[in-house]
């Protein structure tokens, strides 16, 4: 099956007053029809820039090199009359903060019916009774009144919900979704995933997740590609990745989050010692090296390359024997 | 000498029209963990401000150690200072950037006039797992890991019998967040202080605490010991809250059903009549909507729930669908 988003060795460097930052190295991974392929990973991974360089979102101190395929078009180094018409209409973005997405000075109803007329052309009418569905759709209660109330009026879940409403208004292929319930209570939170299993469920989204959250991973993803320092250092499908992790980056993050019924007098959460390398250039070597229990002599002189067939690992010393996390 | 390391009695809390807090009752046994959980805006920090007397509260009683610490003034709280600190979730915010970590973390005994202060300070920093020589970085210089150890220090330092720690780890990554909770575990049991664990955080809770107390809308809904809530929650809030956060576990999780509640949670300013929950709750009945559901203990170890529906036994409702439903 072709797959929908195929980002190829896709790097980003930024320029800053101390010089280049490497924030992405030759990543690589696919999307395919109605799949939800996970972006986990910690601060500074680079799993939001990544995200961002998808649809030409970031600013112009990135330089962008690689490729991203959607649906057969290049969209790295596309006019912007291209990335115009892509954005929004063919991927969409849910960011974390609803309340910066939104404009305060219009209604939700005006600014879902803008982006209605905008990108497909409905006239006044037909947008706004478009709106009121998409409120529904997203399990907004009484949307017919709800379509007139201004964003202050919502709550913090409300607005995230408005924000998923105007990014599937178009029916985009796919939707990037960057933490969109890190902002929000666990109670609040269970609602929104569940819009988004309903959306791929009834219009067949396909869904980058990008999360630091474990289970919110595990709610969700079909896949899941952990990254680390700029790189994806494995990538499996979800059940397979959980119960088999094999980079010990990924075995350490597991073992970080302690376990359902589990106390300190029982269980020791795993540290991971040292910190994430802030990388001017990426160096020929694993970049987790310096932190890594297993790491051998290859790790420090020669960089690991993913690994072919459905579960990929990037490590000289991956963990194949079963570990308890 | 007094069992109880904090008694908080119908604490009460009001800023203006807004009633953040609205008559908590609460007790933290020495060297016993409490966790105080809850979501945004329902009032669980301001109990600890209060607590450490951040706050002067509006109504209620907070003892430390026995001494009633209410409306203590600035002078006369002096001697109680050591007795409590806190621990805040951003410790960027909160360590003072123009000063050395050695006398951020000295701070509180030079208030003191002690003296001996650097041996202290070195001692306190190596507790948390840093190097003395530490002492002489500024905060900037240090990982967002490393400054919370630096608080840690300085809260610890003057050897308190109650830690109020809010939120210590919500800032912090997830690896970084294991080594603070491994740190507050293994200080907890080597010190044995009491501490008040402010969080949102579930799995947190189940690794720190002894006992659990759940807070909504400036009340608390039920309260009790670490395995009675999580194995049977009684009140339908906890049992929501219980439901709604994630594991990370695919298998689990997706056998699990979460309750949806419902996005509006009710203002503080305007709280609902009866029992605060009602709006959201999926069982309430007429009584729930107009009388105001009292604290009863249902069950061993100090139990208590306040909720109309649940039976003096501890029964009541379950308001989780049944887990393995297809989904």
């Amino acid at each position: 099956m072709k797959p929908v988003l195929a980002v190829k060795d896709l790097s980003v460097t930024f320029r800053t007053e101390d010089g280049p930052l490497s924030a992405v190295d030759r990543v690589s991974f696919e999307v395919g029809d109605g799949e939800v392929l996970a972006v986990v990973g910690e601060s500074g991974c680079g799993k939001s820039v990544t995200a961002m360089s998808i649809a030409g979102l970031l600013p112009r101190t990135a330089t962008v090199n690689g490729s991203v395929e959607l649906d057969g078009t290049e969209l790295i180094g596309a006019d912007k009359r291209t990335l115009r018409s892509i954005r929004g209409r063919e991927v969409a973005y849910i960011f974390q903060e609803p309340m910066t997405s939104l404009n305060p000075v219009f209604t939700v109803g005006h600014q879902i019916i803008e982006v209605l007329r905008t990108h497909i052309g409905l006239n006044r009418q037909a947008a706004h009774a478009r709106a009121i569905e998409l409120l529904k759709l997203v399990g907004i209660p009484s949307a017919e009144r709800r379509v007139g109330d201004y964003p202050h009026q919502l709550s913090g879940g409300m607005r995230q919900r408005v924000m998923i409403a105007m990014a599937v208004a178009c029916d985009p292929k796919v939707l990037i979704a960057d933490e969109p319930t890190t902002a929000l209570d666990v109670t609040i939170q269970a609602g929104i995933l569940d819009v988004l299993r309903g959306l791929r469920e009834r219009l067949g989204t396909s869904i980058v997740l990008i999360t630091h959250d474990l289970g919110v991973v595990a709610d969700l993803a079909d896949r899941v590609a952990v990254m680390y320092a700029g790189r994806v250092v494995e990538t499996a499908e979800v059940h397979d990745l959980f119960a088999h992790p094999e980079h010990p980056y990924t075995v350490g993050l597991l073992g970080a989050s302690p376990a359902a019924g589990r106390h300190a007098e029982s269980q020791r959460l795993n540290e991971i010692p040292g910190l994430v390398p802030v990388l001017t250039e990426q160096p020929d070597a694993c970049t987790f090296a310096d932190r890594c229990s297993r790491a051998v002599d290859t790790c420090t002189s020669s960089q690991p390359q993913l690994t072919d067939g459905p579960h990929r690992v990037a490590c000289w010393n991956p963990v194949r024997e079963r570990v308890e996390v | 000498m007094d069992d109880n390391a904090l008694e908080v009695e119908d604490l009460v809390m009001h800023f203006g029209p807004v009633r953040a807090v609205d008559g908590v009752t609460l007790r933290i046994r020495q060297g016993t963990v409490v966790a105080l959980v809850g979501e945004s805006g329902s009032g669980k920090s301001t109990v600890g401000r209060c607590i450490v007397r951040l706050l002067e509260p509006t109504g209620g009683t907070v003892r430390l150690a026995g001494a009633d610490i209410t409306h203590l003034n600035r002078r006369r709280l002096r001697p109680h200072r050591r007795d409590v600190s806190i621990v805040f979730q951003d410790p960027a915010g909160s360590l003072d950037p123009r000063l050395s970590v050695g006398d951020i973390v000295g701070e509180p005994l030079r208030l003191m006039r002690r003296k001996d202060i650097s041996t202290k300070v070195s001692e306190s920093l190596r507790r948390v797992g840093l190097r003395p020589e530490v002492a002489q970085r500024a905060p900037h210089e240090l990982s967002g890991g490393q400054r919370q150890r630096v608080s840690i220090a300085r809260a610890l330092i003057s050897e308190p019998r109650l830690l109020v720690a809010d939120e210590p780890t919500s800032a912090l990554d997830v690896s970084v967040q294991a080594a603070v909770l491994n740190l507050l575990a293994d200080l907890q049991r080597d010190l044995g202080f009491a501490c008040l664990f402010i969080t949102h955080d579930l799995s947190a809770v189940e690794y720190l605490a002894d006992e659990v107390a759940v807070m909504y809308l400036g009340q608390l809904v039920e309260q009790g010991p670490r395995a009675r809530i999580f194995g049977k929650p009684a009140h339908p809030y906890t049992q929501a809250l219980l439901s709604a956060a994630p594991v990370p576990d695919p298998a689990e999780q997706r056998a699990r059903r979460p309750v949806l509640l419902g996005d509006d949670l009710p203002s503080a300013i305007d709280p609902p009549p009866g029992c605060r929950f009602h709006t959201r709750c999926p069982v309430a009945v007429d009584t729930c909507r107009t009388v105001v559901p009292e604290s009863r203990t249902i069950g061993e170890g100090g139990h208590q729930v306040a909720c109309h529906l649940v039976k003096d036994d501890g029964t009541g409702p379950d308001v989780r669908p049944t887990e393995g439903a297809a989904r």
